[in-house]
């Protein structure tokens, strides 16, 4: 059984760079300054696992953490 | 308008590790390996140039420095040969701001920059690519900088802050006399500041009777958290900003961008074949040619990667060299169009991140589409010479290319 998947940005480090809406648009979201927080409470639905790596792996903060449940 | 001087000549670099310069002819032509070897001297190296100055080597130490605004302060933003005193506390807000000022003049200006707001001025990119492309596609030959990535940016900002188009070509020569021949001639930079101010001002009060729907207007009627309009210094300064940053930069990755797909087939024809790449090309593009290093002067005296730093210098702020450091990018100096992983630091990091970076991809995303889309056969004239611009901001300036039936 694969696991859940949970994306969080933290609000402290996102400067805006706006990769991971870019990336992975369904599990961000964008304020109206422009900086990323998680669509919902960050549930990643299945099937878009590849997608939460790939937002984390492109944020030159390090601002995004997918945590695996 | 008065001629623009040549910029003094510097003596010529023999030990880039203890005597670097970024004005050097050798950095303007090809300043990778130079980086490699001060890479290898350290994390942070030296020069007495400039009045002394820093130049971190790595990406961990650039980042350390973009994350410390207490050391590091940007009320100097470009590596000059004279420091003169700061007279203005509004020279160019948000970039020339340090905390706790800069928060606040960030925030009004990011909301007209969002990628969704960016989704609304894309079509009007469009159509200038291609009123440019119309105008040589007949050509066999061409400098692609002056006919094509030279007036992206320029137009799509002029459009954005509803200023005319038609005045393009004064707003890149103020540029010019700022970024380039102002880091050694002060009156030149001086009068391109003035030019600026009273052109701009002169909008601003025509806009007092008459308010208009763009992002000047936007400043005038912006407000602070007491409820205050901003200071027409504040208004000016931004406005500045504003222009100086949203040209050459873009164009400079534009034309590095054309100028890599015109000596790289393989990667050309892939684009072409697969366009849902082109964004992310358009990244690695951005990692391995961009465009922009910036500045900080060091106001308290800190390490680095563990290396000592002292008030009084300035620091090169290169994000170009920090991403090329092999330690973060695998394969580093190599242009892998697909990269998946890329964290690169075009647009800075930390709290000075490029208010225009979703403008600028938009504008890289657009310019390079539409010209492969039309153009897919092009290449490095032989007979002509490509120029690099000096400085703060590198970019080709002359980019001859044969086109289509003539290669």
């Amino acid at each position: 059984m694969t696991e859940r998947l949970r994306v969080h940005v933290d609000p402290d480090k996102c400067q805006g760079h706006a990769r991971c809406k870019a990336l992975a648009p369904e599990l961000f979201e964008l304020d109206e300054y422009g900086n990323a927080h998680e669509a919902g409470d960050g549930t990643v639905p299945p099937g878009l696992e590849d997608k939460a790596w790939l937002a984390k792996s492109n944020c030159p903060e390090l601002a995004i953490d997918v945590i695996e449940e | 308008m008065s001629d623009v001087s040549q910029p003094a000549a510097h003596p010529p670099v023999t030990d880039w590790v203890h005597d670097f310069d970024h004005t050097d002819p050798q950095w303007t032509e090809d300043p990778f390996p130079i980086w490699d070897e001060l890479r290898a001297a350290g994390p942070v190296v030296h020069t007495e140039r400039f009045l002394g100055c820093y130049m971190p080597t790595t990406y961990e130490a650039v980042r350390e420095i973009a994350n410390d605004s207490e050391h590091f302060s940007s009320r100097r933003i470009i590596v000059r040969d004279v420091r003169p005193e700061i007279t203005s506390k509004n020279a160019a807000p948000p970039i020339t701001s340090d905390p706790p000022v800069h928060k606040p003049a960030k925030q009004l200006l990011l909301p007209p920059f969002t990628p969704d707001a960016m989704k609304k001025l894309e079509p009007r990119v469009r159509a200038i690519c291609n009123e440019l492309i119309d105008g040589f596609i007949t050509e066999d030959r061409l400098d692609a900088a002056e006919r094509y990535t030279k007036h992206i940016p320029v137009r799509a900002i002029a459009h954005m802050l509803g200023i005319p188009e038609a005045d393009s070509d004064l707003f890149i020569r103020w540029i010019h006399m700022i970024l380039e021949l102002g880091i050694k001639d002060e009156n030149t930079l001086l009068q391109a500041v003035h030019e600026m101010s009273a052109y701009f001002s002169a909008h601003i009060e025509a806009r007092k009777n008459k308010p208009t729907d763009d992002l000047i207007s936007y400043l005038m009627n912006a407000r602070d958290k007491e409820g205050n309009p901003l200071e027409d210094s504040h208004v000016l300064g931004s406005l500045r900003l504003l222009l100086i940053a949203g040209i050459d930069t873009t164009w400079s990755a534009i034309g590095s961008s054309l100028w890599h797909l015109a000596r790289t087939p393989a990667d050309r024809e892939r684009l072409i074949a697969e366009p849902g790449l082109i964004p992310t090309a358009v990244e690695e593009l951005l990692r391995a040619y961009s465009p922009v290093t910036m500045a900080r002067e060091v106001v308290k005296e800190t390490t680095v990667s563990g290396c000592p730093v002292k008030a009084g210098n300035m620091v090169l702020l290169s994000f170009p060299a920090a991403n090329r450091d092999p330690k973060m990018f695998p394969d580093a100096d190599k242009v892998v169009i697909d990269r998946r992983e890329n964290r690169h630091a075009a647009f800075g990091l930390g709290i000075h991140r490029c208010v225009g970076s979703n403008l600028a991809r938009m504008e890289m995303q657009v310019a390079l589409e539409e010209w492969l889309k039309r153009i897919p056969d092009f290449a490095l004239d032989p007979a002509g010479t490509v120029t690099w611009s000096q400085g703060t901001v590198r970019g080709p300036r002359q980019l001859p290319f044969l086109l289509g039936k003539a290669m």
